[in-house]
């Protein structure tokens, strides 16, 4: 009844083709950003940015960065964490080595030499498919991390192998350090996962997006129809590993503040950033920030409840939080295996027909 | 009615802050799930009861109830941050996370926004340096020192003479494990040993190789800096290449019943360093179990009683409280504020006397911390397992590290500290 395209007419190509169709969804889009701009800022304390939004901002830039390789070409990548540790110990060495430039290029720049690692990493693509391209990435996870252990120059020879974020400012406001404000660290993500999100939307329906689900589909035919496979892979790696190197590069410097590649950049990494995919729904933007949402939020949702507001033990609601996380993604994979974006798009096609069904 | 509305925020907000400001708080970032629960929960159990022995006993500190409000972290860094995040709006007074990763992320943070880090045998070393790490304490002893007491001992086992021994040191990957690295690297220049460094990646289940290693070159020592599964898995494949277990020694965080039990009666004769005296034979344990234990009111299982881990976890959990007392002291009243327990922490006097009246004597080493001074006498004892009577006995007297090569190491790092985050030196 309120939910309908109908009565919306368009009058040009741009108009038609444009990301939200629909009035409504385009209401909600913008009434998003509002609040996400200038609602939440005045609201945000230390512990909802650094416990909340912070991370669910950039496990949602990785999650669209990973979403791109695995959801949109098709490539499955098991080096997630690999290239988000290369991402922060690129923007640890600008950083430190060119403290005058700005914060935000350092960030963009991180992103940059991931691209150009996920390309290298990428290249096997071309003849290895499937499980055999997931161990290839596995190696570059493995290989990246011990890389960062064993050379010091990364960590600047530091006593103990971690890399430590030094404070920077961008007109004047603390961006990274422990001086910066809840605001501030939220803003700054908030900013940029805006940007990706709508590189990676207009990317993924435009020439290069139709090439890459071309390649995913079937990999033959789009070979036939005149799709450049080399292109195609390298660039779904490259654009893919930018916003993977960025979601590290903030991970290090805005959220963390100091970071050891063993731990903040394991294989765990990789497979929660495939998790939030997976469950958020492969192939969708709008799945990527839901997956984020689910794994971040859900943890300490939980911890809150079990710890907070009902007293138990630590250690029985931790066991039952990764119990009840478990048990929540199998039940998801079995009833939707399509993920959280297709219960969204199952919503909005009952809502369009509701309430006369027939 | 913009006025009602400014004075029902401002209510809510002194209603919000109003329970906080009642107790003394003092987080317990604990872990007692993952692949380090096995070490963890003792600690935690041994922290949180020696404060609900403070309240049952004594009604608190100076009169004042202490909230020990725990938080799991699993060891990861993360996790930290948000319990971190989480407990620092109550006002507290000291943080103890129990893991080097997230006191490397904290010291900015708690330097910032004015809470204690106080990391007992472990975080970052030259916090020892009081002018550069206002708000961080690591006494009585740090890393260096542990790896120079290991050093020490082995040269008084080997007559004086270190040169042309091999020492090999099996370490966590990670900035814990890396912390000995640079001053037995200076240690062996020194005393003319050859060190071979052997990284275990974390959790450290599969450690082989390092081990094979260890066969071929059959070093004479071995070092180990492990924490976790590493330590169980390290002294198993010990036990399976034959090494002599008493030329096998951890440093503190790697002698715990729980680290020695699985190997069984092959464990015989490890030794490892320690900054505390072990075993339930202290007269403040009499209290414990009538206050504590008999009405049930432990934390965990309970069933720890004594271990090292818990005698650890009690030790920091005793340092906190006389600071906290010191601090009272010095203000001249009881609800003391988070800066002011930082003055207790720098003034902290801590004598043999007062461990006695404490129901400790001889448990561990004097502190007489003083502004540049956070780090403590540097001094540790080295203790040998007894796997018949399941049993932790000291093998050496209390030995002083070598100051003469940990002060410029020391020196130099928070130097390079204090130039990277823009603190000027104190204490002149």
């Amino acid at each position: 009844m309120f939910y309908r395209e109908a009565g919306d007419f368009k009058t040009s190509y741009r108009a038609d083709s444009q990301t939200f169709p629909i009035r409504l969804d385009r209401m909600g889009y913008f009434a998003a950003l509002i609040v996400a701009y200038a609602v939440v800022p005045f609201f945000i304390d230390d512990y909802w940015a650094n416990a909340v939004f912070v991370p669910f901002l950039i496990y949602a830039i990785a999650a669209i960065g990973l979403n791109i390789l695995v959801g949109y070409a098709g490539q499955v990548s098991l080096g997630t964490g690999g290239f988000m540790a290369v991402g922060a110990y690129a923007v640890y060495k600008l950083m430190t080595t060119f403290p005058e430039v700005p914060f935000f290029f350092h960030v963009i720049l991180a992103g940059g030499v991931t691209a150009f690692v996920g390309v290298l990493f990428g290249l096997p693509s071309l003849r290895i498919k499937g499980f055999y391209l997931a161990v290839a990435t596995l190696a570059a996870q493995f290989f990246l991390v011990w890389l960062f252990n064993k050379v010091p120059w990364f960590y600047n020879y530091s006593a103990s192998g971690q890399i430590t974020a030094p404070d920077r400012t961008m007109f004047g406001i603390y961006i990274t350090g422990a001086q910066t404000s809840a605001v501030a660290k939220y803003l700054f993500c908030l900013v940029i996962l805006t940007l990706v999100a709508l590189m990676a939307r207009n990317l993924t329906r435009g020439t290069v997006g139709r090439k890459w689900m071309a390649i995913r589909d079937m990999d033959i035919a789009a070979e036939i129809i005149g799709v450049n496979p080399l292109s195609a892979k390298v660039t779904a790696f490259a654009v893919s590993s930018f916003f993977i190197g960025i979601a590290g590069a903030l991970l290090f410097s805005v959220y963390l503040g100091a970071a050891e590649v063993g731990e903040s950049f394991g294989i765990n990494k990789s497979f929660l950033v495939l998790f939030m995919v997976i469950i958020g729904g492969l192939g969708s933007i709008f799945g990527s920030f839901a997956g984020a949402a689910f794994l971040v939020l859900l943890p300490v949702f939980l911890k809150n409840v079990l710890v907070g507001a009902l007293g138990w033990p630590t250690d029985v609601a931790a066991h039952l939080e990764l119990m009840i996380v478990g048990a929540l993604i199998v039940i998801f994979l079995i009833v939707e295996p399509h993920g959280l974006a297709q219960l969204w798009r199952i919503a909005k096609e009952k809502l369009r027909l509701w309430p006369f069904p027939h | 009615m913009k006025k009602s509305f400014a004075a029902l925020a401002a209510a809510a907000l002194v209603a919000t802050a109003a329970p906080a400001l009642a107790d003394l708080t003092v987080p317990n970032l604990s872990y007692r799930t993952g692949s380090y629960a096995a070490n963890g929960i003792p600690y935690a159990d041994g922290f949180a009861d020696y404060f609900t022995l403070l309240n049952e006993r004594d009604g608190g500190i100076g009169g004042e109830m202490v909230a020990v409000p725990e938080c799991e972290t699993a060891y990861n860094t993360e996790k930290g941050v948000e319990c971190y995040e989480g407990t620092k709006g109550q006002a507290a007074l000291a943080y103890n996370p129990l893991s080097t990763g997230i006191t490397y992320q904290l010291i900015p943070k708690v330097t910032a926004d004015h809470h204690v880090l106080y990391t007992p045998g472990y975080g970052r070393t030259s916090a020892a340096n009081g002018s550069v790490f206002e708000w961080v304490f690591n006494y009585p002893a740090n890393y260096w020192d542990g790896a120079s007491v290991a050093v020490k001992y082995l040269l008084d086992q080997s007559g004086g003479d270190l040169s042309g021994k091999k020492i090999a040191l099996v370490y966590h990957n990670s900035a814990y494990g890396k912390e000995p690295i640079r001053t037995l690297e200076e240690l062996a220049k020194k005393h003319g040993f050859e060190l071979s460094l052997l990284p275990v990646d974390p959790p450290g289940q599969e450690q082989k190789s390092q081990w094979l290693q260890i066969r071929r070159d059959k070093p004479d020592y071995v070092l180990m800096w492990g924490w976790g599964v590493m330590n169980q898995v390290a002294i198993q494949e010990a036990v399976n290449i034959r090494f002599p277990m008493e030329n096998f020694i951890g440093v503190w965080w790697s002698g715990s019943e729980n680290d020695v039990g699985p190997a069984g009666d092959k464990a015989m004769g490890y030794k490892s360093i320690s900054f505390h005296g072990v075993g339930d034979e202290f007269p403040i344990y009499a209290d414990l179990k009538q206050y504590v234990f008999d009405p049930g009111k432990a934390a965990g299982a309970g069933d720890n009683l004594g271990n090292v881990l818990y005698s650890r976890g009690m030790y920091a959990a005793m340092i906190i409280s006389e600071a906290i007392r010191t601090a009272q002291e010095m203000a001249g009243h009881s609800a003391v504020t988070p800066e002011e327990v930082r003055e207790g922490f720098e003034n902290l006097n801590l004598t043999q006397e007062r461990l006695t009246e404490l129901g400790l004597p001889g448990f561990a080493q004097e502190i007489h911390a003083t502004c540049a001074d956070h780090g403590g006498p540097g001094s540790a004892m080295i203790l040998q397992w007894d796997s018949s009577t399941k049993k932790w006995s000291a093998v050496s007297d209390w030995i002083t590290s070598d100051a003469d090569v940990l002060d410029p190491l020391i020196a130099e790092d928070s130097a390079a500290f204090a130039a990277e985050s823009g603190i000027t030196p104190r204490c002149n």
